[in-house]
């Protein structure tokens, strides 16, 4: 078993059209470093330079924002669902 | 005739097609529409604008659809009016309403992006229109896409006002109540969106159905007779209409129609639910999302996705932002009702409590011009309202029931003589 995650669709070419891969870790960063190796160049997409998460990245763990939780320090377990979103606008 | 050239990161500038594209590939940046303004020069002119219809679709120019518009016809072009009574209560010189609250059909904004949004769906060939809601984008998605022919799913948080609710069903959509807050409302769209062919307005068609908020400040300026005004106080949710309003501004300026462009801008919120605000006021640039809790629930998305850019384009303007508690924003729809005749949703109350806040601090002097966006309409928000108001006097259908109860307060005149009453007599 591992983390589920889901690919938002921009970043699915890397995936080869996957919506959901598995990935393991123990944070969300551990995590990230993972998807990269599966799919290299898709970590540049999630987070700028310094590897911080890109302003615009919404990172869910089990539905949870991780702003709210510890941000990508957040703690990942096997079974876990992770979801990359895009900010999106509403009203 | 499309003045569209293509879409374009407003992160990285990346160049993309005029087609379903809704974030930047590379950096997640949002993507904006990029205008070919050299030729819109030509035909949007003041003269040409004066014999067109009054609707938002006479700034078609400035609108990012292919052909001629389809949906929305009789939207936009809503009242502004200068507000005398409320602008003596507030102790200002110079007080505007952009009233919204009777827009066509659904008596909010959103009727103007939406009219855009499906104009473009249809040429995009969707058959099916989605989007994800606090309430009145659901009830113009319902509504327009009814009178479109298309198919229709409306995600709401499962708590929303009665008066949104049947404002949506009464369109036959697929209404999809969620037990969550809007912001989980929000990314569940996000990940039905990415598995069925639908325009979901505000995620794929994003950037086009944004550009329609663009027409509410356009209107303020040519209703104010091609006139920018000093101060204008926005109501913030996602935070988009303040960067619109901006860039329908700075437009109109590129393109000749106003000289002196500048104008104060300020996000208004609610107390429960500020994260734009706190930004502004930490001059941040960082929006740290929060757990709404407020009865403005339109304006209750704790994660804004413009919340950055709205920011930004207050600050740049030199404008401000505060917050409205519950308790005032009822006193404010009271207070907009009484004075100026006008019945506005709990995010109008936000609104004019902010404006009276920002004018009571100094923020906004007393001798500018301030115009207020008024953005939604009270019929369908009153659980709030609810024993707040008073009741209505009871009695029987005898004279002498009705002057029981009243006489003692119609001026000029006893209960014995009175024989007609004329309506307004209190205030006589």
């Amino acid at each position: 078993m591992a983390v589920t995650v889901r690919i938002p669709t921009p970043l699915q070419r890397l995936t080869q059209g996957q919506g959901e891969v598995s990935c393991d870790g123990k944070t969300v960063t551990e995590l990230l470093g993972d998807l990269e190796r599966r799919y290299p160049g898709i970590k540049e997409r999630i987070c700028d330079e310094s590897g911080k998460l890109r302003r615009f990245v919404n990172i869910f763990v089990n539905e949870e924002d991780i702003r709210f939780l510890q941000g990508d320090q957040t703690a990942v377990k096997d079974g876990d669902e992770v979801s990359i979103i895009p900010a999106i606008a509403g009203g | 005739m499309s003045y569209v050239l293509g879409l374009k990161c407003r992160e990285c500038g990346r160049l993309y097609p005029k087609e379903v594209i809704f974030v930047c590939e590379y950096c997640f940046g949002s993507i904006e529409v990029d205008y070919d303004y050299d030729a819109i020069r030509r035909t949007f002119t003041k003269a040409a604008l004066a014999s067109r219809p009054k609707s938002l679709w006479r700034y078609r120019e400035l609108l990012p659809i292919e052909g001629e518009p389809t949906v929305g016809l009789s939207s936009g072009f809503t009242p502004f009016f200068r507000a005398e009574q409320l602008a003596k209560r507030l102790g200002v010189q110079e007080l505007y309403i952009k009233d919204d609250s009777v827009s066509h059909p659904t008596l909010s904004f959103k009727d103007r992006v939406v009219a855009v949004a499906l104009t473009r769906a249809k040429e995009l060939k969707f058959d099916t229109v989605a989007c994800a809601s606090t309430g009145n984008l659901a009830n113009a998605v319902a509504a327009h896409a009814a009178r479109a022919g298309l198919k229709r799913y409306i995600f709401i948080p499962a708590d929303l006002e009665a008066g949104k609710v049947v404002a949506s069903l009464i369109y036959h959509p697929a209404l999809i109540a969620v037990e969550g807050t809007y912001d989980e409302v929000n990314r569940l769209c996000a990940e039905v969106g990415s598995r069925y062919p639908w325009a979901f307005v505000n995620i794929n068609i994003r950037p086009y159905y944004a550009e329609g908020s663009k027409t509410y400040g356009y209107e303020i300026i040519e209703q104010l007779g091609w006139r920018v005004p000093q101060h204008i106080v926005i109501p913030a949710a996602g935070g988009s209409l303040i960067t619109k309003i901006a860039k329908s501004i700075k437009e109109l300026q590129l393109l000749g129609f106003v000289s002196e462009a500048h104008a104060k801008l300020y996000a208004a919120q609610a107390t429960g639910c500020a994260p734009i605000v706190n930004t502004i006021k930490e001059r941040s640039d960082i929006v740290k999302p929060v757990k709404p809790n407020t009865i403005a629930k339109s304006l209750a998305i704790g994660n804004p996705a413009d919340g950055y850019y709205a920011t930004k384009a207050v600050l740049d303007s030199g404008g401000w932002a505060e917050s409205a508690s519950d308790e005032e924003i009822i006193e404010a729809m009271k207070l907009l009702a009484e004075t100026e005749g006008v019945f506005t949703e709990t995010a109008g109350g936000v609104t004019l409590a902010v404006a009276q806040k920002l004018i009571e601090q100094g923020r906004i002097p007393r001798d500018e011009s301030i115009v207020v966006c008024i953005t939604g309409n009270g019929l369908k928000t009153q659980e709030p309202l609810m024993g707040r108001l008073g009741e209505a006097v009871r009695i029987k259908p005898t004279l002498a029931s009705f002057e029981s109860n009243f006489s003692g307060q119609i001026a000029g005149a006893s209960a014995k003589t009175t024989r007609r009453a004329p309506a307004g007599a209190r205030e006589a």
